[in-house]
């Protein structure tokens, strides 16, 4: 921006610039990619946002990512156990893509450093999307590898395909593409995750063309002392649909971005997340959901519990383009705060420019119910056992209306899990 | 089976008296009527015995089998096999009904040493069960008590009086917003837990639910004491007069 923002770059502001200099050379990409990547270093030169950047108001990236770690050009990162036993997993091991075993019929598979390499990418795909697209800025300049997936017309995919970013410590910057053809249908798991002090960044550009059904599945369970910066993209054609669930649970810094565009008629998006928040965690999920056709349809429930020092936000950004009449969006955020010292911000925005809409969100935080609490111990459950009862029913609410009893068995494991640590 | 001597107790919140000097003693086997007018703090006796924290006991003494239950905690005396059947029976969302039966009942039984159940042998014990209450299974799916009419929540508390077997059964105006078959339906479940080693405490406003389950003893409860006791006639005699008589010849 000017001289002086430069001068007074943070250390990690100077650690992801050095970085850049010294990992450049490694990085995929024909002369066009390069010069995207460029164009984002620049962009990082100017400073992280901090929280006088409305869209980073309660995340001050700046202050938040104090340390960047270096890349670790030989950990070794390993692949974990699939979500669902029988998914086809697609590891990307501290940012190369390892996945070569062939998919279901219908599904075509390459890694992103060979799409890279080829030339064959649209000269905005690197691009960050504003001035303050940190999360799009970062990933485009050290993306390495990733996955891209390209789903066949018409064809449902006989199982789920597990997309893995796994890092090892160190730096890992994903990125996925999925392209869903018209009338395709497909389950999609994708997991964040890793051993150690990180910095993983990953992008997801999702297309779901006309009729077809996309559920993607996104779990985020960094260690607790690693960084993490999502962006998850996705167009939506006519009469098509997509549910996206999103656990957090981990994590030291979380940002996870959701970008949706409802542009063909009729289709319908459904956002699923419980946010599971401990420790010294802040998790923030930033949504912006564009409805810009007539008969969309979305709704939005978050469930968070917060435990300890943890901080949360939820911004809920629903936009609704004049052509979008007949819109229905529903936005929720409910927040179960177990602890003094932790917190949950939720900012949701309408801005509709259509008038034949329905719009409404609410957010809730709230204790455990005393008289909740007191009918289990009634009967016999001890505190402990009831209160987990009680918590686990809270979130378990949005994972049961999922409509796929093996996934929601294995969301339901997780939350056993994570409850027997922190409860 | 149960004392209670000189009982005294308010709510925690703002320290209004509610129970002023309550005796009463129940044995092992008896049926025990607790009658009284709004307000006699019948309901607060329920609370106040399954261990509700907003009431706080300030003197006096509950005995449950010669111990005193005062510094139980709700499960603990759970445990020890006292049972309140709720006169607004909570929804709670998100916990399946079968799950906090296998959960209630395992959690008394690990907590008195003995082994938990296994999941068929539950499943048999909760269908006899719900069969003889006439409730589906089907509503056992549901979460717990959500969505349950009015009737089906107080046979759903009898359904886990059953299952849990305890030794003291506390029931708080059991008999409000039943209909006269429901009443009948859950008053044979109490009485087919009628036994010797067993007693009961019936809470209940009207005389109608004790035509169903007949008490062997009927206590009048006024201002947070019992003023007066008697036998099943007792409750006829209120029937008919009223509590007016009986308060003013108390007074």
């Amino acid at each position: 921006m000017n001289l002086h923002a430069q001068n007074t770059l943070t250390e990690a502001e100077t650690a992801l610039v050095n970085g850049y200099s010294s990992r450049f050379s490694d990085l995929p990409g024909d002369a066009d990619v390069t010069v995207r990547r460029d164009e984002a270093l620049e962009l990082l030169k100017q400073g992280l946002p901090t929280r006088r950047v409305e869209a980073w108001h309660y995340t001050d990236l700046r202050r938040l990512l104090s340390v960047v770690p270096d890349f670790k050009p030989v950990a070794n990162a390993e692949a974990v156990d699939p979500l669902i036993e029988n998914a086809l997993v697609l590891p990307v091991l501290n940012g190369a893509a390892h996945g070569r075993a062939a998919g279901p019929e219908g599904l075509t598979i390459a890694t992103l450093a060979d799409k890279l390499q080829e030339g064959a990418l649209s000269a905005e795909w690197l691009t960050a999307s504003d001035r303050f697209d940190a999360v799009g800025a970062i990933n485009a300049a050290f993306v390495s590898d990733g996955y891209w997936l390209d789903i066949a017309e018409g064809a449902e995919l006989s199982r789920p395909v597990e997309l893995q970013n796994i890092h090892a410590g160190g730096q890992v910057h994903g990125r996925f593409v999925v392209n869903a053809a018209a009338g395709s249908r497909a389950t999609i798991i994708e997991r964040q995750t890793g051993v150690g002090d990180a910095l993983a960044s990953s992008v997801t550009h999702l297309d779901v063309a006309d009729g077809a059904h996309v559920f993607w599945i996104l779990l985020q369970e960094q260690p607790d002392d690693a960084a993490y910066l999502g962006q998850f993209t996705a167009s939506l054609g006519k009469e098509s649909s997509l549910t996206l669930f999103i656990l957090n649970s981990g994590g030291k810094l979380v940002r996870q971005e959701v970008k949706v565009e409802a542009r063909g008629e009729g289709s319908e998006f459904k956002l699923r997340g419980v946010n599971l928040l401990g420790g010294e965690t802040h998790c923030d999920v930033t949504m912006v959901l564009d409805h810009l056709a007539p008969d969309t349809v979305s709704t939005e429930t978050f469930r968070n519990v917060v435990t300890g020092k943890a901080n949360g936000v939820f911004q809920g950004q629903i936009r609704v383009a004049k052509i979008a009449q007949k819109t229905d969006a529903k936005m929720a955020c409910n927040t179960l705060l177990l602890s003094d010292d932790g917190g949950f911000s939720s900012k949701p925005e309408l801005e509709i420019f259509a008038d034949d809409v329905a719009c409404g969100h609410g957010a809730t935080v709230t204790d455990i119910e005393k008289e909740h609490l007191f009918y289990l111990m009634a009967r016999g459950i001890d505190e402990k056992t009831a209160r987990g009862l009680l918590v686990k029913a809270f979130v378990a609410e949005v994972i049961e209306e999922l409509e796929d009893e093996t996934v929601i068995e294995a969301l339901e494991a997780r939350l056993v899990d994570w409850f027997a640590e922190h409860g | 089976m149960l004392e209670i001597k000189n009982l005294h107790a308010r709510i925690a919140e703002d320290g209004t008296e509610i129970i002023r000097g309550l005796n009463l003693t129940v044995k092992a086997g008896e049926v025990a009527a607790i009658m009284g007018p709004n307000g006699s703090g019948k309901s607060t006796l329920s609370y106040i015995l399954a261990g509700r924290d907003d009431y706080e006991v300030t003197e006096g003494e509950i005995l449950y089998n010669g111990e005193s239950i005062l510094e139980m905690d709700p499960a603990e005396r759970a445990a020890a096999g006292i049972f309140l059947a709720f006169q607004y029976p909570l929804e709670i969302p998100g916990v399946a009904t079968m799950e906090f039966l296998k959960t209630a009942i395992n959690a008394q039984r690990k907590a008195r040493g003995e082994e938990e159940l296994k999941i068929p042998e539950m499943l048999k014990r909760v269908r006899t069960a719900a069969d003889e209450l006439e409730m589906s299974m089907d509503m056992l799916k549901r979460p717990l008590n959500v969505g349950f009419s009015g009737g089906e929540k107080k046979r759903a508390e009898i359904l886990q009086m059953k299952l849990l077997e305890p030794k003291l059964c506390v029931l708080d105006e059991t008999d409000s917003g039943l209909d006269i078959d429901a009443l009948k339906i859950v008053a044979d479940g109490v009485n087919a837990l009628r036994s010797p080693d067993r007693a009961v405490l019936v809470i209940t406003h009207y005389q109608r639910l004790l035509d169903y389950i007949v008490p062997d003893t009927v206590h009048v409860l006024y201002r947070g004491q019992v003023i007066k006791s008697g036998d099943k006639d007792l409750a006829l005699e209120l029937e008919k007069n009223g509590y007016a008589g009986v308060i003013d010849a108390a007074a």
